[in-house]
């Protein structure tokens, strides 16, 4: 479904990813990990074509999406969810919920996604009224993820959804990764949290400064030795 | 008593024109942070525009058409700006944007001398200007429709902003520009409708401007540009609430001013103004002093 293939990316002389490799096949949770700095937002960032890449591919669903400008991704079926959520602080829950599905035409679908959502984060609808800004850190999340599920993607991508939360709230937002793929959505996960995300996902990466390092089934790096040195000592 | 309501009136017929050309300034600002020192050169556009379809054209357009026409045409000229002098400098440090505007403001007013010639021309109102009967008062009809017609398109400019699709992105593209664009969101297509808004209000501004002082000028757009960006300062910058109510705010002052203290202290107390607000509330009346969330 998505095949990223030698792809570079530069910040001007910085040479953040170097040549990486990856897919994601149709309903797969798959979860890139590595630690600060490794590039996994510049991996993202690129897919959704908000960096460019300076080599290499990344194909969603054959198409080339080079072709496209950042805001035609959503589009095409991919909706990001990028790392510190990027709510709009000032416009209501709802309002924000809307703009997700900004670029749909198909009313009637949107107002079943609506109560789709709602169904996964009662939190939302219970605020709904409320200012986005005003909400927690871990509402916040699920309002992002609550926004980017209105543009009901064919993959949605998801820069550290359990960056600086609460346990519990870590619990949840996992759960309802879980429940969101179940329901047939392909997940393209970003975390630094490796144990929690491995557990979710059918494969995963390992990325360090720009490579990758390892690869294989979730069970298989949660018993690798080298990963688990380094990532799962917590 | 009578005196002070008179001149209420008044500082409401100036606030109207300073808060319909100050939303301009705060709806640029708050999309793509730029002072936009040409809006009062807009301003003074619109009013040539309906100066030339009301007395050079013998077509005997209908006011409220000259005014439509006029407020179109101002918003083509408002997008054009906004994509060959302001585009390119998006990313470019704010100072070097901001001189261009400061630049486009002077090409402008030497675009018009070249037009129009540097001759003040006489622009007739176009509604009456005799009074009418209101509540025991006599307000001038020219009055009652500038006021009238600034509310209601402020009216409809809140509407637009809170209530449909467009409105709702724009607000989103001025709260998180990345955030929009993962929407899919076109920005520049946000950026251009901001500026066509902006500078149709500022038109309307400009032709009830020239209309108020009958006169029309290639530098008509400086002083009341001025003005109405302090009153989008005043209101906080940025906030289209605190542009209106800046606007009447600075309007009613400024007539009051006037008719108690002296005509000579207008502009010293207006701008003073400008400077005690930046010291005390640089965010202004409405503004959120900018606390970011991690
Ligand atoms: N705008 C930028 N300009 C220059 N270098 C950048 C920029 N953004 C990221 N980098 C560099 O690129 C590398 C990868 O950054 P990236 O943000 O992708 O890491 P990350 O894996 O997402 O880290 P974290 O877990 O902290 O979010 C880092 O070395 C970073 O310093
Ligand atoms: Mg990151």
């Amino acid at each position: 479904m998505l095949k990223v293939t030698n792809l570079h990316v530069h910040y001007g002389a910085i040479h953040a990813i170097k040549g990486v490799n990856f897919n994601v096949s149709e309903g797969e949770i798959v979860t890139l990990i590595g630690s600060n700095g490794a590039g996994k937002t510049t991996i993202l960032k690129t897919i959704s074509q908000l960096l460019e890449q300076t080599e290499g591919k990344v194909l969603f669903l054959g198409e080339n999406m080079k072709q496209y400008a950042p805001h035609e991704i959503v589009h095409l079926g991919v909706s990001h969810v990028p790392e510190g959520r990027h709510v709009f602080p000032d416009l209501s829950v709802l309002e924000n919920l809307e703009m997700g599905a900004y670029h749909r035409k198909d009313i009637k679908n949107i107002k079943k996604d609506f109560e789709e959502v709602f169904k996964n984060f009662p939190r939302l609808e219970e605020r709904k009224n409320q200012q986005a800004g005003t909400l927690s850190g871990g509402e916040q999340q699920m309002l992002a993820m609550g926004r980017a599920l209105m543009g009901h993607p064919k993959i949605l991508l998801l820069d550290e959804p359990s960056m600086g939360l609460a346990p519990i709230l870590v619990d949840q937002i996992f759960k309802i990764i879980d429940k969101i793929n179940k329901t047939g959505t392909t997940i393209l996960l970003v975390e630094q949290n490796a144990n929690r995300a491995l557990h979710v996902s059918d494969k995963g990466y390992v990325l360090e400064t720009g490579k990758i390092i390892a690869q294989g089934s979730a069970k298989e790096l949660l018993n690798n030795k080298k990963v688990k040195e380094a990532y799962l000592s917590a | 008593m009578e005196l002070f309501i008179n001149q209420l009136i008044n500082g409401l017929n100036t606030g109207s024109i300073y808060a319909l050309v100050a939303i301009g300034y705060t709806m640029v600002y708050g999309i793509i942070k730029l002072i936009n020192f040409a809006h009062g050169e807009i301003m003074m556009f619109g009013a040539y525009f309906a100066f030339v379809f009301a007395y050079m054209i013998p077509w005997n357009l209908p006011f409220i058409l000259i005014i439509i026409i006029s407020m179109i045409l101002a918003a083509i000229m408002g997008m054009l700006i906004e994509r060959i002098a302001y585009k390119k400098l998006r990313k470019a440090p704010r100072i070097s944007a901001l001189i261009t505007a400061i630049g486009m403001s002077l090409f402008l007013q030497n675009l018009a001398l070249l037009i129009f010639g540097a001759s003040y021309k006489r622009m007739r109102p176009l509604v009456s200007t005799e009074p009418v009967h209101l509540f025991g008062f006599n307000i001038s009809k020219l009055t009652l429709i500038t006021i009238g017609l600034s509310v209601f398109f402020m009216m409809v400019l809140t509407f637009f902003i809170h209530k449909t699709k467009p409105g709702k992105a724009m607000r989103a593209v001025s709260q998180d520009k990345g955030a929009a664009i993962l929407m899919g969101i076109n920005i520049d297509n946000i950026i251009s409708l901001t500026f066509a808004i902006g500078s149709a209000l500022g038109a309307l501004g400009g032709i009830f401007y020239a209309m108020a002082y009958s006169q029309i000028y290639p530098t008509l757009g400086v002083m009341p540009g001025l003005k109405a960006f302090i009153a989008a300062v005043f209101g906080g910058i940025g906030n289209i609430t605190g542009a209106m109510v800046g606007g009447y705010l600075i309007g009613i002052i400024e007539t009051m001013t006037k008719a108690y203290i002296s005509k000579q202290w207008v502009d010293a107390i207006v701008f003073g103004l400008l400077i005690l607000i930046l010291l005390f509330k640089p965010s202004g009346l409405l503004g959120k002093s900018t606390k970011e969330k991690v």
